[in-house]
């Protein structure tokens, strides 16, 4: 098993025509994900990389039955493409978007409550269950099939994670890109309460950073109902107060959101916080040795 | 992205929300003429993008306009340090100058969207005057919040239950609850991050006006808002920041060190910033290069590396993903041949294309240090800003 997205995932892609959008939706293809549709308004009855190209999401999910969404619209229409796709009552939206108005995703989880889709981002590289699914725009190759779970805000940082994980052998469960909003549709409990659940994970890396409350909700989680183990790192303890550290959500505005005050919660909560972030594939061996995980 | 006070007092008067008469001046025989139209005693405040100014001395009061004359040629042209900026402080090129009030308590109101309900938070408190995290630490009980659902918007409900939590009463408990939804419709509006006003004054006569006034912005949102894109003060920025823009780098941030740093994505980036600091040294910069397509904004770094003279030595941190190593080791072997870079250069590259860019620098005969990876790299660039580069 694996969370997500796997061999059962038939993706749909909100604008596919793109310059993005198609060059993305090709390295999916390659990677072996099951892309059954692609939807451009004004653009329905072509087909782009062999894939049917529908005018809007309901039409394409009939059609296809496609169980999952990938949106690469530009900020001022991704919200309308959002709610599109939650109105197909699609299961899984993963939106890879930067630069979405803090207010209209306020106005998306207000419309999202009460019902089954399951948001991932926006302004996040995806999800990736390795060798079986990669909904997203991260580097197919670096990854390895195995059962650590990986969470993290951060797109790059988390390809260095996966990196120095791979090259110690060990393999991932999922991989998940929660993005660098100030708001994301699922936050770091979301995606450990699937990890917790799942059989293929035997224990998790996060990698949080500056800004929100995240991690301090979900060292709550940590605390209370989280059996495997945990290895964290939050970035940003260089980073000064009140400056937008690249993400939307990387920014200090109170205590709450230094780096001190996560790492500080997250390892009372009993994660095993990595010394720098170069070691936070080691640490998680150490971990997996230690507890006959390996 | 802030504004200064004055402007987003003129925008709570627009909306209804009373605040004291003033104009800003930008010299000071400005601020004395001001000073006449008002009559009486004024305050001259310094106006920059921090807070702590009482504290700093960047607030004055004056009796007569030959004293608000001299307290504006004081303010005007000096930098203002507070505990919220760095030890440079902030230029001041402008005063507001308004009339002085008689306060009888000062009060607290703010809205911001809070991370959890993922909806606006309203907060009031009694304890005004002082930083919220501060009475959230002393004094919580007197702190009261209200969740907005943006389909209904601000309740007057939710505005008595927060008057009556600042201990009002009688009409004023009306006047609040009319202020507040105001603010929530500058809030909703403008897409701001933070509407702030502390304190919100009673004044002796019982009626409220907002003596401070905060209000930020989302970047995000700027673009369906020209009219407060033009409100901006490039003078408040760093200059490394604006020349970083300039040159199309738009994820620049000063720092207190001496090493240079580029990098691909943000959090990477922090990282980097946390692991020289773990090796023992201290960057320059925080500098997400973003995707490109083009080598331009690689040299554009560089072009930043030499003009800032704190430099040391570079550390250029790339993870290719969406962005290409071939094009970063094409863009550096560039700035070589465009400038004379003296300091020494650590690169670590890895992720798409990664052989082609490492072929690219190695033939290029420039004299850089290969760092085989994410420590490695930070730990040579320590060492070289040291002077100790093998």
């Amino acid at each position: 098993m694996s969370i997500l997205v796997d061999q059962g995932t038939k993706l749909l892609v909100q604008g596919i025509t793109g310059g993005e959008g198609s060059f993305h939706t090709q390295r999916c293809i390659e990677y072996g994900t099951q892309v059954v549709a692609g939807v451009t308004p004004g653009k329905g009855g072509n087909q782009i990389l062999g894939v049917p190209v529908y005018n809007n999401v309901e039409r394409a999910v009939s059609e296809t039955e496609a169980n999952a969404s990938m949106i690469f619209v530009p900020p001022a229409f991704a919200v309308n493409a959002i709610v599109e796709a939650i109105d197909a009552s699609m299961p899984l939206i993963v939106c890879i978007t930067e630069g979405i108005p803090t207010m209209d995703m306020v106005k998306v989880h207000s419309y999202l409550k009460g019902k089954s889709t399951r948001l991932i981002g926006p302004n996040c590289p995806g999800v990736i269950s390795p060798g079986k699914c990669k909904v997203g725009i991260m580097v197919g190759e670096i990854h390895l099939p195995g059962n650590v779970g990986v969470v993290s805000r951060s797109g790059t940082l988390t390809y260095d994670v996966v990196a120095q994980l791979t090259s110690l052998g060990i393999g991932q469960s999922t991989c998940v890109g929660i993005g660098g909003d100030a708001l994301p549709g699922s936050t770091f409990t979301d995606i450990l309460k699937l990890f917790e659940a799942d059989d293929d994970t035997k224990a998790v890396v996060l990698v949080g950073e500056i800004g929100g409350t995240f991690e301090q909700e979900a060292a709550e989680f940590i605390k209370s109902e989280m059996s495997k183990p945990v290895v964290a790192f939050v970035a940003g303890s260089t980073a000064p107060s009140g400056k937008r550290m690249g993400h939307a959500g990387a920014i200090i505005t109170g205590t709450a959101g230094k780096a001190s005050q996560k790492i500080k919660a997250l390892s009372a909560a009993g994660a095993i916080i990595a010394p720098n972030p170069a070691e936070i594939g080691s640490t998680m061996q150490k971990v997996l040795t230690e507890r006959g995980l390996l | 992205m802030k504004i200064h006070e004055y402007q987003a007092k003129a925008l709570m008067l627009q909306s209804g929300i009373p605040v004291p008469r003033g104009k800003v001046a930008f010299t000071s025989a400005e601020a004395r003429a001001i000073a006449e139209e008002i009559g009486g005693k004024v305050v001259i405040k310094a106006q920059v993008y921090a807070g702590g100014r009482g504290k700093a001395g960047g607030i004055k009061m004056a009796d007569t306009p030959e004293e608000a004359e001299k307290a504006a040629s004081q303010l005007l042209g000096a930098r203002m340090v507070t505990h919220q900026t760095g030890a440079e402080g902030m230029p001041v090129s402008r005063v507001l100058v308004e009339e002085a009030s008689e306060i009888s308590r000062e009060l607290y109101i703010s809205i911001l969207v809070d991370s959890t309900t993922r909806l606006p938070l309203m907060m009031a408190s009694e304890a005004g005057g002082m930083e919220i995290e501060e009475v959230a630490q002393a004094a919580p009980e007197k702190i009261f919040k209200v969740s907005i659902d943006p389909a209904i918007g601000f309740q007057p409900f939710q505005g008595r239950k927060l008057a009556y939590g600042m201990n009002l009463t009688g009409k004023q408990v009306a006047e609040a609850t009319r202020l507040m939804t105001n603010l929530y419709q500058i809030f909703m509006t403008k897409d701001c991050s933070l509407a702030e006003i502390n304190p919100l004054a009673v004044i002796t006569d019982g009626r409220l006006l907002a003596l401070d006034a905060k209000l930020n912005f989302d970047d995000n949102a700027l673009f369906r808002h020209k009219d407060i894109q033009e409100l901006h003060d490039e003078e408040q920025e760093e200059p490394l920041e604006i020349q970083a823009r300039q040159w199309g780098i738009n994820n620049y941030v000063k720092m207190d060190g001496d090493i240079g740093c580029m990098v691909n994505g943000a959090g990477l980036a922090m990282a980097v910033n946390d692991l020289i600091q773990y090796c023992g040294g201290s960057a320059a910069n925080f500098l997400d290069i973003g995707t490109l397509n083009t080598t331009e904004r690689v040299v554009n770094a560089f072009r930043m590396f030499v003009a800032d003279r704190r430099i040391k030595a570079v550390l250029v941190n790339i993870f290719g993903g969406m962005a290409r190593v071939d094009v970063i080791a094409r863009g550096i072997v560039e700035a070589y041949q465009q400038m004379d870079i003296s300091f020494p250069v650590v690169v670590r590259l890895a992720g798409t294309n990664v052989d082609e860019g490492k072929r690219i620098l190695a033939e290029s005969g420039i004299n850089f240090s290969e760092a085989k990876d994410f420590y490695d790299g930070a730990d040579k660039v320590v060492q070289a800003a040291k002077g100790r580069m093998k």
